[in-house]
C-alpha cells in the first residue's frame, strides 16, 4: 500500500472561537490516504466544532484545512461534500416527513455522484434502497419506505451514514454515530465501518464508546478545552499522563 | 359515569382504491379509472371549453384568472423551496416590460417579444434575487416586496419607458378567443410541468432544500444554484404573464408592478393550499371570477383579498385543496363510541 | 450650500430611522417582522386626527392617547391573528402584509387624503442654524429620535422587560426554559414597535399633508433601511438611515429631486451585490449550531 503514505487531509493550526469559549484552539493533524483515525475527548472539547471547521459548517478564525492539497478553508460545505469529504451529524439532520429511503435520493443528486457515473434517471430508487439494505434496513421489509420520523433513533443514525455513503466519499467523518445504539446495533454497524475502511476509506472518527473506538481505529487524537493533548496509536494515547488526567475516571473502564 | 350510549364519532376511512401510491397504479376497473380520471380530466377539459363558450367581458376575465393563476403557480414554486415572494408583481411587471419595450421601441411582433420577455424576465429576476437568497430569514420576501414598489416609484419620477402614462398602442394578439386560449393552454401546461417537476427528484430536492438546507449541502449539493434554478423558472412564468397581459391589453403601464399582482397570487394559494400546484390553481380560479365580480367596490376589493388571505391562513390553514383531496379520498362515517 | 445639505440630510436621515425603528425592535426581539408597521404609522396619524377633531382633544393627550391606542392595537393584533401562526414564517408573514394592505386600502376607500387631513404641529416658528431655516418641529424630529435611541438602549439593557427581550432574542428555547414566556415577550413587542410607529408618525406627520399611501411608503423605507443596515443590528440600522438620508438629499440638491426615490432602490442592489446581510448584519448564514 503505497497510498498509505499519502496525505488526504491536512488541518493546519485551526482555531474557532465562540463568544468566551475558545472551542478549537491551534488544532492540527494530517489523515494519510486510507487511514482510520479516532478523536476522543470530553464533553465540550471542541470535536464537533473541529468536524464543522473541516465540512465548511463553520468558518476558523485562523488557520487552513488541505484536501488533497487544495486548501478549502473558505469553501461552502457543498462544494468540501462534492470533493469528497462526507460526514453524519451529531443531532441527526434528516428529512424526516420523507420515507427513509427518499433521504438517500438528495446526495444521489448531487453533481459528485453524476460525476462518478451513477444515479442516472430511474436508477436513483434502486441504489438507495440497495445502499439502506447494506446498513441493515432489509429491502424486503416495509423499513425502507416509512417516513424517517417514525423509524427508531437506531435506524435514524444509520441511515445518516447511509446517506454520508451515498456521496461515494473519499473522506468519511463520524460524528458520534454510536451515540444512542443499542449494543447490538452498535456490534452490527461497526464491521460495515471496518468494511468500509478495508475497501481503501480514509475515516475519523469521534466517538465516546472508547473500547470499540480503541478496536478499530489506527490512530487516535486527543481533545481537551478545545486543545490537542495527544496523538498517537492507542497504546501511546491511554498512557499519556495528560489523556489520563482528562479522563480522570474513565480510565479504569478502558483499560 | 353517564351513560355513553348514543354518543358518535367521525371514523375516516380510505377508499378502497390504492392508487395514491407514488408510482405504482393498480387500476381494476372502469369504476375506479373513472374515479381516478374525473376529477383531473373534468377541470382540463372544462377550462379547455371556456375560452370557445365565453365572449367579451368574461373571456377577459378568463384571461385574467389564468394570469393570475400562473402567478400564484410561480409563487407555489418559490414557496416549495422555502422562499417566499411578496413581490410576484416584480416577475410580472419584469416580464411585461421587457415585451413592451421591444414591441414599442424596437417594433417586434408579439411572436418574438413573449418569448424573449419570457426567458428574459426570468434571467433578470434570477439575477436581481440571486444575492438574497443565501440570507434566511424574512429577508426575500423584505426584498421582493420592496422592488416592484419601488420601481414603479422610480419610472414614476423618471418618467422613463412611458414614466406615468405608459406606452400605448402596442401589437395585439391576433384574436381574443386565442388570446384565451394562449392562456388557458400556458395555465395548463404550467400546472401539469411544475406538477411533473416538484414529484420528481429534482422537486425532492428543492422541498429538502426548504426543509433542512444545511442537510442538504452535506449531501453535495450547491443550495444556492438550485434555489437561483427555481427562481428563474418562477421568473420566466410570472414574466410570460407579464408579457401576455401587455400584448392583450396593448398597453404598458406603471400598473404593471401593481400591488395586485402581489397579493392575489399568495391570496390564491394560501385560499387553495400551498405545495401541490392544484390548490394555488384552484385558488386562483375561485379568486379572479370573484373579485372581478366585486369590481364595484374598487379598492376595497384589495382589502378583500387580504381578509380572505388572513381568514384562509388562520382558519383553514392547510387550504381548500388538500381539504378537498381528502374529502374525496375518504369516507366519513359516524361511528358508536365504545 | 454644505449647512442646507447638512441640516436637511440630518432630518431626513433621523426621519428615516425613525420609520425603521419600531420594525427592528419587534423583529430584533421576537423574529417577527412586521409587514402591517407602515398601516399602524398611518392609522396612528389618522387616529390623532380624529382625537382633535371630532372629539376635541388637545393635541397633546391626542398624540398620547394615539400612542397609546396603536400600542394596544399591536398587543391585539398578535393575540387574535399571530397567536395560532406564531413560528410558521410563511404564515406571519403573509397575516401581518395583509392586515396592512387591508388596513391601508381601507382608509383609503374611507378617503383619507387630502389636505383636509393634517396633524398640527407641536410647536410653531423656527430658528436659523448656521445661516439655514429649520422649523422648530423638524428640531422635534430630531430631539425624538435621539431620546428614542437613548431610551431604548437603557430600557433594553437595564429593566427585567428588557433583559427578558434580550434572552428572547437570543435563544427562544432556553428563554422558555427559564420561565420567560414567548407570547408575552412577542405581544409586548409588537405593541412596543406599534408605539414606536405611532410616535414618529405623531412628530412626522405634521411636516406634510397625510395620506393613506404614506403607510407603503414608510414600510418601504423601514425595509429598505433594515435591508442596508443590517436587520439584526440598531447601528446598523442607524447607519443605513443616514446614508440613504443623505444620499437622497444629495441626489435631490445635485441631480434633481425625481431621483430621490432612485437612491434606496441603488443602495439596496449595491449592498445586496457587495454584501447581502446589510453593512453591520451578521452573516447569519453559517453560524447556526449544527
Ligand atoms: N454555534 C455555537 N455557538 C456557541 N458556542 C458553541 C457553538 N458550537 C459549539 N459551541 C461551544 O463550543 C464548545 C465545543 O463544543 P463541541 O460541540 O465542539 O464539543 P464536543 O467535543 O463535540 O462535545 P460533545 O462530546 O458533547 O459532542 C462547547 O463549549 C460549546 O458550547
Ligand atoms: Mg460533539
Amino acid at each position: 500500500m503505497s497510498k498509505a503514505s499519502e496525505t488526504i487531509l491536512a488541518v493546519e493550526r485551526v482555531r474557532k472561537r465562540f463568544g468566551g469559549i475558545l472551542a478549537v484552539f491551534d488544532v492540527s493533524f494530517e489523515l494519510k490516504a486510507g487511514e482510520f483515525l479516532g478523536i476522543i475527548g470530553p464533553n465540550g472539547s471542541g470535536k464537533t466544532t473541529l468536524v464543522n471547521l473541516i465540512t465548511g459548517f463553520v468558518k476558523p478564525d485562523g488557520g487552513r484545512v488541505f484536501f488533497k492539497g487544495r486548501d478549502i478553508t473558505s469553501f461552502m460545505p457543498y462544494r468540501i461534500a462534492d470533493m469528497g469529504i462526507a460526514r453524519t451529524f451529531q443531532m441527526v439532520r434528516l428529512f424526516y416527513n420523507l420515507p427513509a429511503y427518499k433521504n438517500i435520493i438528495i446526495p444521489l443528486c448531487s453533481s459528485r455522484v453524476r460525476r462518478l457515473g451513477a444515479g442516472r434517471y430511474g436508477e436513483k430508487d434502486d441504489m438507495a434502497v440497495d445502499l439502506l439494505d447494506d446498513m441493515g434496513f432489509e429491502r424486503d421489509s416495509y423499513v425502507p419506505y416509512k417516513t424517517a420520523g417514525s423509524l427508531p433513533h437506531g435506524y435514524l443514525k444509520r441511515l445518516d451514514l447511509a446517506r454520508a455513503m451515498a456521496l461515494r466519499p473519499e473522506v468519511l467523518i463520524l460524528d458520534e454515530l454510536f451515540s444512542g445504539m443499542s449494543l447490538s446495533e452498535v456490534a452490527s454497524t461497526l464491521p460495515l465501518i471496518e468494511k468500509f475502511h478495508e475497501e481503501g476509506l480514509s475515516i475519523i472518527m469521534i466517538e465516546h464508546r472508547l473500547k470499540e473506538l480503541f478496536r478499530v481505529v489506527d490512530r487516535v487524537l486527543v481533545l481537551n478545552f478545545g486543545r490537542k493533548i495527544a496523538d498517537g496509536s492507542p497504546q501511546e494515547v491511554m498512557e499519556n499522563e495528560e489523556v489520563r488526567k482528562a479522563y480522570l475516571g474513565i480510565e479504569v473502564e478502558i483499560l | 359515569m353517564p351513560d355513553r350510549k348514543g354518543i358518535y364519532r367521525k371514523k375516516r376511512l380510505d377508499r378502497g382504491i390504492k392508487a395514491r401510491a407514488d408510482t405504482i397504479y393498480l387500476i381494476a376497473s372502469w369504476r375506479e379509472i373513472f374515479y381516478l380520471l374525473l376529477p383531473r380530466a373534468f377541470p382540463v377539459g372544462f377550462l379547455l371549453i371556456l375560452p370557445a363558450v365565453l365572449h367579451g367581458y368574461w373571456q377577459k376575465v378568463l384571461v385574467f384568472a389564468c394570469v393570475y393563476g400562473l402567478l400564484a403557480l410561480s409563487w407555489d414554486l418559490l414557496a416549495s423551496c422555502g422562499l417566499f415572494s411578496l413581490g410576484q408583481a416584480l416577475f410580472f411587471g419584469a416580464g411585461a416590460y421587457l415585451a413592451g419595450g421591444l414591441n414599442y421601441y424596437l417594433h417586434l411582433p408579439p411572436l418574438v417579444t413573449v418569448p424573449a420577455a419570457t426567458v428574459g424576465g426570468g434571467l433578470l429576476c434570477a439575477g436581481l434575487l440571486a444575492p438574497v437568497i443565501r440570507l434566511r430569514g424574512v429577508y426575500f420576501a423584505m426584498v421582493t416586496l420592496m422592488f416592484p414598489l419601488l420601481l414603479m416609484r422610480g419610472i414614476e419620477t423618471t418618467g422613463v419607458l412611458g414614466g406615468t402614462h405608459g406606452l400605448s398602442a402596442l401589437s395585439p394578439f391576433p384574436g381574443e378567443t386565442l388570446t384565451a386560449y394562449l392562456a388557458v393552454l400556458a395555465f395548463l401546461a404550467c400546472l401539469f410541468l411544475f406538477r411533473r417537476l416538484i414529484n420528481s427528484d429534482y422537486g425532492l430536492v428543492l422541498m429538502a432544500i426548504r426543509d433542512d438546507d444545511r442537510a442538504v449541502m452535506s449531501g453535495g449539493i450547491n443550495i444556492y444554484w438550485r434555489k437561483t434554478q427555481a427562481l428563474f423558472l418562477a421568473g420566466s412564468v410570472g414574466a410570460f404573464a407579464g408579457a401576455l397581459m401587455t400584448h392583450h391589453f396593448q398597453f404598458l403601464g406603471m400598473s404593471a408592478f401593481a400591488l395586485d399582482y402581489s397579493i392575489l397570487p399568495v391570496a390564491a394559494v394560501a385560499l387553495g393550499g400551498q405545495g401541490s400546484f392544484a390548490g394555488a390553481a384552484l385558488g386562483s380560479m375561485i379568486l379572479v371570477p370573484l373579485s372581478e365580480s366585486l369590481r364595484a367596490l374598487g379598492g376595497l376589493r384589495i382589502a378583500l383579498y387580504c381578509i380572505i388571505l388572513m381568514v384562509s391562513i388562520v382558519a383553514l390553514p392547510e387550504g381548500l385543496f388538500h381539504y378537498l383531496e381528502r374529502k374525496y379520498h375518504q369516507f366519513e362515517t359516524r361511528a358508536e363510541v365504545e | 450650500m454644505i449647512p442646507t445639505l447638512l441640516v436637511y440630510g440630518l432630518v431626513n436621515s433621523v426621519i428615516l430611522a425613525l420609520y425603521a425603528l419600531g420594525f427592528s425592535l419587534t423583529y430584533g426581539i421576537s423574529g417577527l417582522a412586521n409587514f402591517a408597521h407602515g398601516a399602524l404609522y398611518i392609522l396612528s396619524g389618522f387616529a390623532a386626527w380624529n382625537l382633535i377633531h371630532h372629539m376635541g382633544i388637545p393635541l397633546l393627550p391626542a398624540a398620547l392617547l394615539s400612542v397609546a391606542l396603536t400600542g394596544m392595537l399591536g398587543f391585539v393584533f398578535y393575540w387574535v391573528l399571530l397567536l395560532r401562526i406564531r413560528g410558521i414564517a410563511l404564515a406571519e408573514l403573509v397575516v401581518t402584509f395583509s392586515a396592512g394592505v387591508a388596513i391601508l386600502e381601507i382608509l383609503t376607500w374611507q378617503g383619507f387624503y387630502g389636505i383636509r387631513y393634517s396633524l398640527p404641529v407641536f410647536l410653531r416658528g423656527g430658528i436659523e442654524v448656521g445661516g439655514v431655516a429649520v422649523d422648530y418641529q423638524r428640531l422635534l424630529v430630531l430631539g425624538t429620535g435621539v431620546v428614542l435611541v437613548i431610551l431604548l438602549w437603557l430600557f433594553v439593557h437595564h429593566t427585567r422587560i428588557g433583559l427578558a427581550f434580550r434572552a428572547m432574542a437570543q435563544n427562544e428555547r432556553t428563554a422558555l426554559s427559564v420561565g420567560i414566556e414567548s407570547d408575552w415577550v412577542g405581544s409586548l413587542s409588537l405593541a412596543m414597535g406599534a408605539a414606536l410607529a405611532a410616535v414618529a408618525a405623531l412628530v412626522v406627520l405634521p411636516l406634510g399633508v397625510m395620506e393613506s399611501t404614506i403607510g407603503y411608503e414608510v414600510l418601504i423605507y423601514a425595509l429598505a433601511v433594515a435591508i442596508v443596515g443590517g436587520l439584526e443590528s440598531t447601528v446598523g440600522m442607524i447607519l443605513g438611515s443616514f446614508l440613504i438620508g443623505f444620499g437622497q438629499v444629495a441626489a435631490a440638491r445635485f441631480i434633481g429631486a425625481k431621483w430621490m426615490v432612485i437612491v434606496p432602490l441603488a443602495a439596496i442592489v449595491v449592498v445586496l451585490a457587495v454584501r447581502p446581510s446589510g453593512i453591520l448584519g451578521r452573516f447569519k448564514e453559517l453560524e447556526e449550531r449544527v
